[in-house]
């Protein structure tokens, strides 16, 4: 009996190694895109455009050199951690499908072999992507964007572009990057997690739900984002001062300058504890954001530092060290002392000297 | 019998008043209220108790901006509804709001800090006022009162053009969710400070309204009887449309933009007291305090996260609206 099961077991592999063959040999440059719709692909894939500014990071950060255009270009205080030779290319602008602001004659012009778009996958991008492919003839695909899928989107990804190895490495750093929260974090218990509020706004009164995309990372770094999102749909909402009172909560992250200049001034925000303890820190947004801006692969680095942040005693390596090797990493630029004071102004406990 | 309504209307906004203040997230003792009303009329110092700043620093300012707001955008409205003699006319007829939009927008988009965003609201409301006046005054020879409301349609309609642009040019992740709020209204973010600043705006606004109330009233006889009554119908209506907008314009730039108080309270003041300005001016701010207290308590209590303003008085106000359409009776002249 035992035999038996063995001897199936082995036909079935061998009948799936088969078919796997056959496919790739049938249709060598066919792929699915995360929608499901199948996309004929040159076999060479020299010319990538990115839609829109989530995708634009994916592609740099996986093949610069098939790059070519910006949905907007970098600004100059980000230049200079992009390779000299990315940072100079056109801005096309957005071609999503809705809300455009890239013109397709343009696009044409570009020449491009592939567009793509990482992010939503519903049915509503879906068909706006075919509509973008149909006219032009330029394949579109659509990878998924979602923070849990970000390793098989880049495996995705890096086939059809023909950049597999390098789409293997990062997407193996941000599983380590994730299996390692999981592991140090797996015995802090719900109560003694981190409360965290996202400030957004001159005013820090707009945040970001549960569960939007704005702020998923606080929550996959183990912190508990105090801005429930109740009955309400997860995104951005505007809360009252006395809301974020009441949920008290211990640490608050912020990416606006003005707040982070201005809060200590203010006698209400005092009574926040975060603020009582100095736990408000300013997210870096070079050469992309830390925890959003856009919502892409730029935000692997943001789990490291929100978990750091939440849990110093787990997370004792200096987050200098890791950042540095991140943009290496990811970006292909080697930082400076002096650069990293700039990106890490105010995201480090006692950096402000108060 | 009108002194028995204006009771009444004091009644509501005590009540709406006391609401307001008792209700909210954060959960507040007695000694809370007491001292932090006792701080904020400067009886107590050292350092607070974190209830008494919700009290004293959040929800009274909070509250005096809801009463502040809501009675100016009603008497603006009552002003301008008299000047313009049609029950259908609100304080954006001459883009006051599209104006302090535009400005806030471009506020954001600049990353401003928050009084800088104020500020151009301010001026940007001012200014389309302006531009819209003296493009009325430079087409004579035409019906003043039609030039003036289409020269405000075309300048909104201007304005709210540009607010587009500003939205494609803006950060999608950062200032596009800020553009998007800000025109819906919203008190969350009122201090002590902003209204040092736009009360005194407002009752330097209010002042001549007050002192010219019998002439405005006239005005609504028509430009002719009032000229034949010894008003100078150009210098006041000039006048008017400058104190309301000023009125308009200050709060707005805190409140964000809050339609339907100005289009709404003023009609109903008008059933309950008749159109006589003196009498509808008081009576509409007034009401429109109270109806402001009652809205934004509701939109600080229906959910943790605020609800917008605009929003609110607009699903009270519209069924409200056709309501008295419905009901037929004239409640002009």
């Amino acid at each position: 009996m035992r035999q038996h099961m063995k001897c199936l077991h082995v036909l079935r592999q061998a009948l799936i190694a088969a078919a796997c063959l056959l496919s790739t040999a049938l249709a060598a440059r066919e792929v699915e895109d995360a929608t499901g719709r199948r996309i004929v692909l040159p076999d060479q894939v020299t010319r990538v455009m990115a839609a829109g500014p989530t995708a634009a990071v994916v592609l740099y950060v996986l093949a610069p050199g098939k790059m070519i255009a910006w949905p907007s270009a970098p600004r100059p205080n980000e230049r200079e951690f992009i390779l000299p030779a990315v940072r100079d290319l056109p801005e096309l602008g957005r071609l999503t499908g809705r809300g455009d602001t890239a013109n397709v004659e343009v696009v044409l012009k570009a020449r491009p072999d592939v567009i793509f778009d990482y992010g939503s996958v519903s049915p509503t991008f879906s068909s706006l992507a075919a509509r973008v492919q149909e006219p032009t003839g330029i394949p579109y695909l659509l990878i998924d964007g979602r923070l849990d899928r970000t390793p098989a989107s880049l495996r995705r990804l890096g086939g059809a572009l023909g950049v597999a190895d390098r789409a293997e490495a990062i997407a193996r750093y941000v599983e380590e990057t994730e299996r390692m929260i999981d592991d140090r974090l797996k015995d802090v218990p719900a109560s003694a997690r981190g409360r965290v509020y996202l400030a957004r706004e001159p005013n820090g009164l707009e945040t970001g739900l549960t569960g939007s995309i704005n702020t998923e990372i606080i929550e996959r770094a183990g912190g508990i984002n105090v801005a429930e999102r109740g009955n309400a749909r997860g995104g951005i909402a505007n809360v009252s001062i006395e809301q974020v009172l009441a949920w008290a909560p211990d640490t608050i992250i912020t990416w606006d300058a003005h707040f982070y200049a201005g809060y200590a001034n203010e006698p209400v925000w005092a009574a926040v504890p975060a603020v009582r303890d100095k736990r408000v820190f300013l997210a870096p947004r070079l050469p992309f954001g830390w925890i959003d801006a856009p919502p892409s692969i730029n935000r692997v680095i943001g789990l490291r530092w929100i978990a750091g942040l939440l849990y110093p005693d787990k997370f004792p390596e200096d987050i200098r060290s890791v950042a540095r090797d991140f943009i290496k990493l990811f970006y292909q630029a080697e930082v400076s002392d002096v650069q990293l004071d700039r990106i890490l102004a105010g995201a480090q406990p006692g950096g402000r000297g108060r | 019998m009108r002194s028995l309504v204006v009771l009444l209307l004091v009644g509501a906004l005590v009540a709406a008043l006391a609401i307001a203040l008792a209700v909210g997230p954060y959960p507040l003792s007695l000694s809370d209220v007491l001292h932090g009303a006792a701080r904020a009329l400067g009886f107590e110092d050292g350092t607070p108790a974190p209830g008494e700043i919700v009290f004293g620093r959040v929800r009274l300012p909070r509250v005096a901006a809801g009463m502040l707001v809501g009675a100016a955008l009603a008497g603006a409205g009552a002003a301008y509804q008299t000047l313009f003699r049609n029950p259908l006319v609100s304080p954006d007829i001459l883009g006051v709001a599209s104006g302090a939009g535009l400005g806030a927008v471009a506020g954001i988009l600049l990353s401003l800090p928050v009084a800088g965003i104020q500020g151009l609201a301010f001026v940007g409301g001012l200014a389309t006022v302006a531009l819209v006046y003296l493009i009325a005054a430079a087409l004579r020879g035409h019906d003043r009162t039609l030039v003036l409301v289409l020269g405000g349609v075309v300048v909104g309609a201007l304005a709210g053009a540009c607010i587009s642009l500003v939205k494609i040019m803006a950060d999608p992740y950062d200032q596009l969710p800020a553009i998007t709020f800000w025109p819906l209204g919203s008190l969350g973010g009122v201090k002590l400070g902003d209204l040092a600043v736009t009360a005194p705006l407002v009752l330097v606004g209010l002042v001549p309204l007050v002192l010219w109330r019998w002439r405005i009233g006239v005005l609504s006889l028509g430009d002719d009887e009032a000229r034949a009554l010894g008003v100078d119908v150009t210098k006041l209506r000039a006048a008017v449309i400058a104190a309301a907008t000023l009125m308009t314009a200050s709060v707005v730039a805190i409140s964000g933009v809050i339609g339907w108080i100005g289009l709404m309270i003023p009609h109903i003041a008008r059933m309950l007291v008749g159109p006589n300005f003196s009498r509808m001016l008081p009576a509409a701010m007034l009401l429109g305090a109270a109806f402001m207290l009652v809205v934004d308590t509701t939109a600080r209590s229906l959910a943790r996260v605020e609800t917008p303003l605009g929003i609110l008085t607009a699903v009270l106000g519209a069924p409200f609206f056709l309501w008295l359409l419905a009901r037929g009776r004239k409640t002009w002249g």
